[in-house]
């Protein structure tokens, strides 16, 4: 059961009544849960000179909630109606606090505190310099400054969370059932609050419906199930509804912006800095200090050369649903501010949108590019993306056919976005460096059956983004099996070795470099199989499409079934080899992968109801080598439509009083597919050398891209009318109250 | 998502409802359950009991007459926009049910249940009265009937007493008839609806009718409006005008997070013009 308050002191909870109802099996507390031993919830991102406060977070609350929907107590019953029926029961009696929601007040004079030792809510101050800021702006001919509000959203994966715990207490075991997107971290945090050894917890994952980062924390719930297990000694199951979904489950983005940008008169962009107020929500989740931080100020230069650049970032505790990842994570609200200030440059500088951002592209490069942050972008051709999505666009024909709307009082908008964005995370070393409390590398097992059927078991855990056919796909064609002979298995703790899991564009940037290690062993054995076979020596030994041939004697051949099967039986075979043929390999990447891209949105604007049509959006994305052009374009079309969602019709709003106003499907609008035009894509191939498939992340490029292209074009239908500045989404109301106080003013 | 238990009945035909109406207590009518099942799975409802009328035979169904149509209660709004005789007599009304929500919606959701939960982001309720429907109320004593007018009170309430049951719609013949709505993104459901009509003789209007839904705790009729038009030339500049005076008709407008009071009442006036723009278009 949940907290109906924001912030409220718990007087008292009184479980009798419950506790006796048809069906009960227990109810408990939070005291009783910290009584015996589960610990508060840990965070595991705490970025290095940030100065950051971790307040305790208990998995239920004991004193104080903090957010509508904290957990207050567990009913377990035997079936659902049950459980819902006794939760109605507890009775508790709660001292409503002052309340604040919003992450720049809670940092004023006066605002109710959340925790003790957490002054002014500010949980962290972080900041990034690069340059000297400072002179850039003395020497700039035009400053521009603008507020913006990257507003909360509400992820909403398909399948909501669930979580099934079964504890023996004869082997101090736990299997954990649980929706996570990274299995083995979701261990790794266990061991640390249940007091149960890491060894003796086996989570499973099994095929989860989406999460766009929500599931990547480990949440309350996980322990609540294996407490009420081991309490009972049965399993316990948890099912979140769409309610709970929207109230419990992590949010993402919620920042408030101030910034500035600098440029010369001829439009070359001189400086950029920004305050910035995160809402952090009422605890930390996983990794949620690193996503306004690393993830998002570190990336502020976007596809741009700025030379100076300066952010601060404030963390701000407040009395709403914890914020964490959500897709993109720090890079959407890097990449709206870089893209919307330079839009706002072109406007004040009268140039064209297009051509301004052509002139600070960072030129093409292949050996890396610094950027002011001090991050090593590692591959790039930003303008060739751009010029390809201008001709898709027709982007004289467009602007030719605003005119001449206009003319007829008809609002055509056109809107761009140059991006690049960090992802396949990443070099464990940095990882370290940036206070991310685990590893990013990532590690795969291939294994050949006697009958040449293969087993692939990967550390990462794809909920949707489709490895399982990548992956076989690689296997496939690198070693000469069909496809359909490829399982690759993932979401396991007992059944996969050790990886960090799927989020933040990495399982094939990061996962084929595993899997590429352990198909190079897999080759180099079979070629010493091969040689004893045909009693060659294996420097002789070649490979090509699914043969090991003699060198000069294509025709003296064993294929990798032939390998496979004297290698799992092993009755003539080369002395001291090890049998079987099964290999693994881990893979930590040099440097992150730096997709990039442009995209041109097309709207129209009802200038008399504020509705904004999208007309046509093009998508000219670039993930280095292509491996299955469905699955990135799948990729692409539902990253744009999130993204299209935060710019036109997404966000979450609460009350003063903390209550969510948009708690449900029926007032929370998720896109619709009617809503779209039919996307047009295209690619440009820029292979990384960060990994040995050439490959860089495409699962969060869409939701990065559109936001900023939307709203720009939006911004730029509206220009003739005055229009400066509109906070997303991008309602009818909101639209039509900016054209209507622009007509005023 | 998980409703407080209830007992449910399922009656065969209107008289035995009529009866568990009566003797069970704290029980309430199912017609399609696309309104009371979402409220019982947030426990905003929690009705002891549920009388499913929506399997009663003689309660569905679609009978054309000479000056209308009449249209059983528990009637789907499927079935209502698929009909060929809706289409034929009145396709503002096939239009308008072909529109709601979405096809999970309209195969299970009915005219009556949706007549008689008078949602003012219902559809229905605003066509309903621009038409001039008439509902057949049955209860103990027997029938009655209840003009649009006359039927919905406020926000959520009708002028069904308890113990009665809608049990038929009678809609008047319109060919000319337009309704506009402005959808929210979420719910699908009308933020504003406005429903229109006009008769014109040699370009002038002799009749026109003017309902907004949505904006008010009930679909409310723009009088001032209707009148600015009547009598006057059909033409843009006298649309325009009629629609300036949709505002009048609008007192204490609804207001949420997602569209204002005032934004619902301008967007009533925007679509009354667009409404009667091609209301105009038909007539001729």
């Amino acid at each position: 059961m949940r907290s109906p308050y924001a912030h409220a002191k718990i007087r008292r909870i009184d479980i009798k009544k419950a506790a006796s109802m048809p069906g009960v099996l227990g109810v408990f507390t939070g005291r009783q849960m910290k009584d015996a031993g589960f610990g508060p919830i840990p965070c595991a991102w705490v970025v290095p000179g940030s100065n950051t406060k971790t307040p305790p977070y208990p998995p239920i609350a004991i004193d104080t909630v903090r957010y509508v929907g904290n957990a207050v107590a567990i009913v377990v019953a035997r079936d659902r109606y049950q459980v819902r029926d006794a939760a109605d029961a507890v009775d508790v009696d709660y001292e409503p606090l002052g309340v604040t929601v919003d992450a720049f007040r809670a940092t004023q004079k006066g605002a109710p505190q959340l925790h003790g030792d957490v002054p002014d809510n500010i949980c962290f101050h972080w900041h990034v310099t690069g340059g000297d800021v400072e002179a850039a702006f003395k020497s700039a001919d035009v400053v521009v400054k603008e507020r913006i509000i990257n507003q909360r959203l509400i992820p909403n994966a398909m399948e909501p969370r669930a979580s099934l715990a079964q504890y023996s207490s004869a082997a101090g075991e736990v299997t954990l059932w649980t929706t996570t997107q990274n299995p083995h971290i979701t261990r790794f945090l266990l061991s640390l609050d249940t007091g149960i050894p890491e060894h003796k917890i086996r989570v499973i994952a099994p095929e989860v419906g989406g999460g766009f980062g929500s599931k990547i924390p480990h949440y309350p719930e996980e322990s609540m199930v294996i407490f009420a297990s081991k309490a009972l000694n049965r399993p316990v199951k948890w099912t979140e509804s769409r309610s709970e979904n929207y109230r419990a489950t992590i949010h993402g983005r919620d920042h408030i912006q101030e910034v500035e940008i600098a440029a010369k008169k001829d439009g070359t962009i001189v400086g950029l800095r920004a305050k910035v107020w995160a809402n952090l929500g009422a605890y930390l989740s996983t990794a949620s200090t690193g996503i306004p931080t690393i993830l998002h100020g570190l990336m502020l230069s976007g596809a741009y050369k700025i030379p100076n650049i300066h952010e601060d970032v404030y963390g701000v505790f407040t009395n709403t649903t914890p914020v964490d990842a959500y897709r993109g994570a720090g890079r959407p609200e890097a990449t709206f501010l870089v893209e919307r200030m330079v839009d706002l440059l072109a406007r004040k500088l009268k140039m064209d949108p297009a051509e301004l951002r052509r002139k600070n592209l960072i030129p093409p490069f292949k050996d890396g590019y610094t950027v002011a942050t001090g991050l090593v972008y590692d591959t790039g051709n930003y303008e060739a993306a751009l010029d390809k999505a201008l001709k898709m666009a027709d982007y004289k024909g467009l602007r030719k056919q605003q005119a001449d709307m206009r003319a007829k009082g008809q609002y055509l908008g056109i809107g761009f976005c140059t991006y690049a964005e960090i992802c396949g995370l990443g070099p464990s070393q940095v990882a370290g460096a940036v206070g991310f409390g685990g590893g990013l590398w990532e590690s795969a097992i291939v294994r050949f059956h006697p009958s040449g059927k293969v087993n692939v078991m990967v550390g990462i855990s794809p909920h949707g983004q489709g490895e399982e056919t990548t992956f076989a796909q690689i296997v496939a064609s690198e070693l000469g099996v069909a496809v359909e002979d490829v399982e690759v298995l993932h979401g396991d703790t007992d059944q996969t070795p050790m990886g960090w899991g799927t989020y933040g564009s990495r399982s094939t940037a990061v996962g084929s470099g595993a899997l590429m290690g352990a198909i190079q062993k897999i080759k180099d054995k079979s070629k010493i199989v091969t040689a004893h076979l045909l009693e060659a020596s294996p420097d002789d030994i070649e490979y090509a499409d699914g043969k090991f041939f003699v060198r000069g004697s294509p025709g003296k051949f064993k294929t990798i079934q032939d390998v496979a099967l004297m290698a799992n039986v092993a009755w003539n075979y080369p002395k001291g080899l090890e049998p079987g043929l099964e290999a693994s390999a881990f893979f930590d990447p040099p440097n992150f992968v730096y997709p990039f891209g442009a995209h041109i949105a097309v709207v129209q604007v009802d200038a008399e109801t504020g509705e904004v049509t999208l007309k046509r959006y093009i998508a000219v994305d670039d993930c280095g080598r292509v491996i299955n052009p469905m699955i990135v374009e799948g990729q692409v079309h539902g990253g744009i439509a999130q993204g299209v969602g935060q710019a036109l019709w997404e966000g979450a709003v609460y009350d003063d009083d903390g209550q969510l106003l948009t708690g449900s499907m029926m007032d929370y609008a998720l896109p619709k597919a009617a809503f779209f035009p039919k996307f047009e894509l295209a690619m440009t191939e820029t292979p990384t050398s960060v990994n040995p498939l050439g490959v860089k992340g495409i699962g969060e490029t869409g939701t990065i891209a559109s936001t900023p292209a939307v709203y720009n074009a939006v911004a730029d239908a509206l220009a003739p009318l005055g229009v400066e500045r509109i906070n997303m989404p991008l309602t009818p109301e909101r639209v039509w109250r900016a054209i209507r106080d622009a007509k005023r003013s | 998502m998980i409703p407080a238990a209830f007992e449910y009945h399922r009656p065969k035909n209107i008289a035995e409802a009529l009866k568990l109406l009566k003797t069970v207590k704290g029980a309430r009518l199912l017609a399609g359950g696309h309104s009371l099942l979402p409220a019982m799975k947030l426990r905003l409802a929690s009705p002891a009991a549920l009388i499913d009328i929506g399997r009663i035979k003689e309660l569905s169904g679609i009978k054309s007459a000479k000056d209308g149509l009449q249209i059983g209660a528990m009637t789907t709004h499927a079935a209502i926009a698929a009909s060929d005789a809706v289409r034929k007599i009145c396709p503002v009304l096939s239009e308008t049910a072909g529109n709601i929500g979405d096809m999970q919606v309209r195969n299970r959701g009915t005219i009556g249940g949706s007549i008689a939960h008078a949602d003012p982001a219902a559809d229905y309720p605003t066509l309903m009265l621009l038409l001039g429907a008439k509902f057949t109320a049955t209860g103990p004593k027997g029938k009655r009937e209840i003009s649009a007018d006359d039927f919905f009170v406020d926000l959520f309430t009708t002028a069904l007493k308890p113990g009665e049951i809608l049990t038929s719609i009678h809609v008047p013949a319109e060919s000319a008839a337009v309704y506009l709505k402005h959808r929210h993104p979420a719910s699908s459901f009308a933020v504003v609806g406005v429903a229109a009509l006009i008769s014109a003789k040699n370009g002038k209007c002799n009749r026109a009718g003017i309902v907004v839904g949505g904006v008010t705790a009930i679909p409310v009729r723009a009088e001032a409006a209707e009148k600015a038009l009547t009598g006057q030339a059909v033409n843009e500049s006298n649309i325009e005008r009629a629609a300036a005076a949709v505002a009048e008709a609008i007192k204490k407008p609804l207001s949420d997070s997602y569209a204002s009071g005032e934004f619902r009442t301008h967007l009533a006036t925007v679509m009354t013009r667009r409404a009667l723009t091609q209301a105009a278009a038909k007539a001729r």
